[in-house]
């Protein structure tokens, strides 16, 4: 059934009790024409799009704990298409599209909140590089506007625009970057892929793949063996572990980053807000909560906790930005594990073997890619062919050096994204 | 987390620089081919649990160090001169 304001009005008449359940909870069939390999964003998305755009309903998506229950409810929900180079631009600018239609297409509310991001900028010579980026991003098609330091003021004025370290020149303005609200986005697409006969199964870890003569012929489950002649791999942090049961070594390393939410505030802060120095960012959820973060801690983790020191830095950061947060408190912290590439683009590519398909590598930037990388990843594995948006997210460029796609321009090596 | 070094004791990870896996320390010779070049640069094994990795004490003696460590527990078990362990 739909959901609307008249059927809200209509279910406050008789005490909410004709809301049921949105996916089914079924067994595992014993064969598929396709499975997707994790139940987070990207493969709730990539579910929903093989059915919707490509008529694959026979399929599933095994996820070993609960849907949402991943990365995808543990991030700090930031939606933006601000990329600089191609590859990485005309995609981010088909996911926005995505989202922007999302809530139409899902029947489905999830918040999304085009309430605009500013990255600041601190120089002439930052100023310079996000003119740059600022024109790229107009060049694809997508909305910047640079401001000048009292356009800024003018939008944020609570920051310290006269810090002596780091004074405030300016800033990327990009109207259409917002947030949304990440765990409806999961059940969103987990309803809508039922709706379509997808069968969602959760609480069924992958703990093999079976592969005969350079072809996937299905998965070993803690639930039985489940046969299909695809295979998507979808599990971000571990990426590896799964990869290696079709004997892939991949070019990743796990990371925990960290992220941190105050008490509820009323209104304070409209936008989501980058600092140009430290790594830091910050938005406030419609609960009330200043939800903000930094980098990753820079040692490989699956801790899905962090360390101090890079709280301490998130902190200042925060302190010098805007040092009226220094009133609200930090209610919780948490980390999540990130799968990081050498150059910090993703991957959505065939594997060596045969029917087995990969969707990885999304570094600290997985959430505002959910719609997108799913489209792309549905396209690639019905069709077989590359879908244009993602068609240089290749797993080989590491091995080539062609196509590296190193957007903060620092290197492409392990520790360096 | 904290790290004891060799040369200096137990210090705050602060004062540590980490590079990644200690893979680096068997690179390939220059005719090895792309497969063994692309795998040492590229290629990691992420283990969910034990691990072996390279880190500087780049706050202290300067020293190459290996550390073996858990990245589940965030456990720090060992950590040794690579010096000694390369040659």
């Amino acid at each position: 059934m739909g959901y609307s304001g008249l059927r809200v009005i209509k279910e406050g008449f008789f005490g909410q009790k004709g809301w049921k359940p949105v996916w089914r909870d079924p067994a595992p069939k014993a064969a598929y024409d396709a499975i997707i390999i994790g139940g987070g964003g990207h493969g709730l998305s990539t579910a929903f799009y093989l059915a919707k755009e490509h008529g694959m309903t026979n399929i599933a998506v095994l996820e070993k704990g609960y849907i949402g229950g991943g990365n995808v409810g543990r991030n700090t929900t930031i939606v933006r298409a601000n990329y600089f180079l191609p590859g990485n631009s005309e995609f981010y600018s088909h996911s926005l599209k995505l989202w922007e239609g999302m809530e139409q297409e899902l029947n489905y509310n999830v918040m999304h909140s085009q309430r605009g991001l500013i990255n600041l900028f601190h120089s002439d010579g930052q100023r310079d590089a996000f003119a740059r980026r600022g024109n790229a991003m107009i060049n694809q098609g997508d909305d910047a506007i640079l401001l000048d330091r009292d356009g800024v003021r003018d939008i944020l004025p609570y920051l310290d625009f006269d810090n002596v370290r780091f004074p405030i020149y300016g800033g990327l303005y990009h109207p259409r970057g917002g947030t949304a609200r990440h765990d409806a986005v999961a059940w969103g697409y987990a309803r809508g892929a039922d709706q379509r006969g997808v069968d969602i199964i959760q609480n069924c870890e992958v703990t093999g793949i079976d592969i005969e003569d350079g072809v996937v012929k299905g998965v070993q489950t803690t639930r039985g063996v489940i046969n299909a002649k695809k295979v998507g791999i979808v599990v971000a942090g571990r990426s590896g572990q799964v990869a290696a049961m079709a004997g892939m070594r991949l070019p990743i390393e796990s990371h925990v980053l960290q992220a941190f939410v105050t008490e509820g505030l009323k209104p304070v802060i409209d936008h989501v807000v980058s600092f140009g120095i430290g790594h830091f960012y910050i938005s406030q959820s419609d609960k009330g909560g200043l939800v903000f973060g930094g980098d990753i801690d820079f040692y490989s983790s699956y801790a899905a906790r962090g360390n101090l020191p890079m709280k301490e830095h998130v902190m200042d950061a925060a302190m010098t930005l805007m040092p009226m947060i220094g009133k609200a408190k930090v209610l919780r912290s948490w980390g999540g594990i990130m799968d990081m590439t050498p150059d910090g683009s993703p991957i959505i590519d065939k594997t060596p073997t045969e029917g087995l398909f990969i969707d990885c590598g999304w570094c600290y930037g997985g959430f505002k890619a959910v719609p997108g990388s799913g489209f792309s990843f549905a396209h690639l594995m019905a069709t077989g062919n590359h879908h244009e948006p993602a068609a240089k997210y290749r797993l080989d460029r590491f091995r080539t050096g062609v196509g590296l796609m190193d957007e903060e321009g620092t290197g492409s090596q392990h520790n360096l994204h | 987390m904290r790290i004891t070094c060799p040369n200096c004791g137990t210090r705050d990870r602060r004062e540590f620089y980490y590079l990644g896996d200690a893979l680096a320390l068997d690179r390939p010779a220059e005719d090895a081919g792309l497969g063994a070049w692309d795998d040492y640069l590229h290629s990691r094994d992420n283990p969910a649990g034990e691990t072996r990795d390279l880190w500087c004490h780049e706050a202290g003696c300067g020293a190459w160090l290996i550390v073996e460590r858990n990245t589940v527990t965030h456990a720090v078990h060992k950590a040794t001169l690579a010096e000694k362990v390369k040659r």
